[in-house]
């Protein structure tokens, strides 16, 4: 009956041959997890006497990345849908200053409607420019990047504005939902949200289709564009989310917040297991990312490295991550 | 009726068109109208003319080769009635009626299915997940279907049914694994078997045998048959003149961006053919 076959190799053979092609690429899944354990034991135990492995330390590395962790959970659909996003950086400085602004006069809610709102309008330019005008998203991104980094100088005079609203400082900040620090719960929120969009829903086949085989979504009736300019929209909203989420945490915002986070995020996207060139994408891979990111900086600090030095064991982190993400670029 | 005169040698299979294939007599259709018709297509690229004034013309358990050299717009042709291009002037019917708002999702679901000479599959992404790739079966009723809750059970079990059913051997792979993992033959599988499976109206099949084997293409003719049976018309599109005779009821021919003949395959040798293509023989009833 089955007749699409070769010929020479037997059934047993093809059926390992398929097992080991699933268990190498369940190996290859797990790396970013187990790259994950072994730093963490290895600062556990060099970094002993200064409290590495405390509760309270995990928890404060936790809490400084979990901007950069929404972000890459969000970039992993724009990767995974085959674009970029330059301009995430400067989308947070934007929001974290317009919402602190708003909160000086308004009350916490209109501060994260605005917020949003921009992050929104940004993506949907974004998008809807790269699809229009059939530029790559690169370029595009690249002048948003550079607008927004000026409209957030502009904002305030490169002055600093301090956030006093309490509601605010408490839901993106320092509150808690009962024993849960909010910081926590924004970070599992997304994850499980993202995670479900990812894997369960068709838009999240259709943002892999289209980022995986461009002509093959065209051509299966797929709604290409939409579906492209949804991708910029998520990275731009979830770059306002952390915006608001740094705002709420320093309690105040400044035109430098987020200034070098475009690296780290799209660091820990591909070091999680999301391809650059789209087609695969991993949200829970994208958060491990950004805190095995997150645990390196703060060992390096803890082991009294200076910033110079931290700069460049991440630098090289960075580029480690990214050339064994190459190393899967398909043909 | 005029649209049918301007081609020469189109029609019904209506008569044993080929003692080889009995099974094209009982299938032949009762009520004229094609299972699809391209009338007056033309498609310019800039300052190429890749289709011009292109017409097609294919009967429900017709199977038509479309034969052309290189560059003669034999896939640019299957892209306009696919949606995937939209043609610059014509229109394209579909049992009768004028497919309008052309795109690929809406030819698709007027029963319009191809096999493109990229196999349009995502490789990174699982078997099953390719062959419902653009109609992923979605859980609940309206309001929350619109969730978009993919059915993913039904669609692996679909999926290793469908496959079985066209013959498609995964060797040892399961419907979840990626399709990057498969051999070139065995994507060639899943793209036909997705068209046989999904093909309502028409199927258009641009080169499916062109990375097979013996055996593997003998199956792809299987399938075609198949889907002549059902009453589907097929387009065969194909350099290999033995294939074209081989398999289809009759052949049109592309040069330059036209058709410039339609016959059917007993009146006509190999020879013949590739004498149309290259422009040696002019066929005596067209322009």
């Amino acid at each position: 009956m089955s007749v699409l076959t070769g010929t020479g190799t037997s059934q047993s053979a093809d059926a390992r041959a398929a097992r080991r092609a699933r268990l190498g690429r369940g190996a290859r899944a797990l790396i970013p997890y187990a790259g994950f354990a072994l730093i963490f034991v290895v600062f556990a135990i060099v970094l002993r006497s200064h409290g590495f492995a405390s509760g309270s330390n995990l928890e404060s590395i936790v809490e400084q990345n979990a901007s950069i962790a929404i972000m890459a959970m969000g970039y992993a659909f724009t990767l995974g849908a085959g674009e970029i996003d330059l301009s995430i950086g400067s989308t947070v400085a934007v929001v974290a200053l317009t919402t602190a602004l708003v909160l000086e006069q308004q009350p916490a809610w209109a501060g994260v409607l605005v917020g949003l709102a921009i992050g929104l309008g940004v993506g949907l330019v974004n998008g809807l420019l790269t699809v229009l005008l059939r530029v790559p998203s690169f370029l595009i991104t690249l002048g948003m990047m550079s607008v927004l980094a000026g409209i957030a100088e502009a904002l305030t005079n490169l002055q600093s504005v301090a956030v006093t609203n309490n509601a605010f400082n408490g839901v993106f900040g320092s509150g808690s939902l009962g024993p849960v620090p909010s910081l926590f719960v924004w970070v599992g929120a997304v994850l499980v949200v993202a995670q479900v969009v990812l894997r369960r829903t068709r838009y999240g086949r259709h943002v892999l289709a289209v980022g995986g085989g461009r002509e093959a979504a065209v051509s299966t009736g797929i709604r290409v564009r939409s579906v492209r300019v949804s991708a910029l929209v998520i990275s731009a909203v979830s770059a306002a989310l952390a915006g608001l989420l740094y705002a709420g945490r320093l309690q105040g915002a400044a035109y430098t917040l987020g200034s070098t986070d475009l690296l780290t995020v799209i660091a820990a996207a591909i070091i999680g297991g999301t391809s650059l060139f789209g087609g695969k994408a991993s949200v829970p891979g994208a958060l491990v990312g950004a805190l095995l990111l997150g645990m390196l900086q703060e060992g390096l600090i803890l082991m009294g490295l200076g910033v110079p030095d931290q700069l460049i064991a991440e630098g090289v982190v960075v580029v480690v991550a990214v050339a064994v993400g190459l190393r899967e670029r398909p043909e | 009726m005029s649209e049918a005169s301007a081609q020469p040698a189109a029609g019904p299979p209506s008569a044993p068109a080929r003692t080889a294939n009995p099974a094209a007599t009982a299938t032949a259709p009762s009520q004229a109208v094609p299972a699809l018709e391209a009338e007056g297509l033309s498609k310019s690229f800039g300052a190429v003319r890749a289709l011009e004034e292109a017409n097609l013309t294919v009967w429900p358990g017709q199977v038509l080769g479309l034969v052309g050299d290189n560059g003669a717009g034999k896939s640019t042709l299957v892209k306009c009635v696919s949606g995937r291009l939209h043609p610059d002037r014509g229109t394209v019917r579909v049992a009768g009626e004028v497919l309008r708002a052309r795109s690929p999702e809406v030819a698709r679901a007027r029963g319009i299915e191809v096999v493109y000479q990229n196999l349009a599959l995502v490789d990174s992404l699982d078997i099953a997940t390719n062959l419902f790739l653009g109609r992923e079966p979605v859980l609940g009723p309206r309001p929350f279907s619109w969730l978009g809750f993919l059915r993913t059970r039904q669609m692996r079990q679909e999926a290793a049914r469908v496959l079985r059913e066209v013959g498609v051997d995964l060797r040892g792979a399961s419907v979840a694994d990626p399709v990057e993992q498969l051999s070139g033959g065995q994507r060639q599988g899943i793209a036909v078997g997705r068209a046989v499976v999904w093909g309502q109206k028409v199927v258009l099949m641009d080169e499916p045998s062109a990375a097979l084997g013996v055996e593997q293409t003998r199956h792809v003719h299987d399938l075609i048959r198949r889907l002549r049976d059902r009453g589907v018309g097929v387009v065969l599109i194909s350099h290999n003149m033995q294939e074209v005779m081989q398999v289809c009821d009759h052949v049109t021919v592309m040069r330059a961006g036209r058709t410039i003949v339609t016959v059917p395959v007993s009146e006509v040798s190999g020879e013949m053919l590739v004498g149309y293509i290259t422009g040696a023989i002019e066929p005596r009833s067209d322009g």
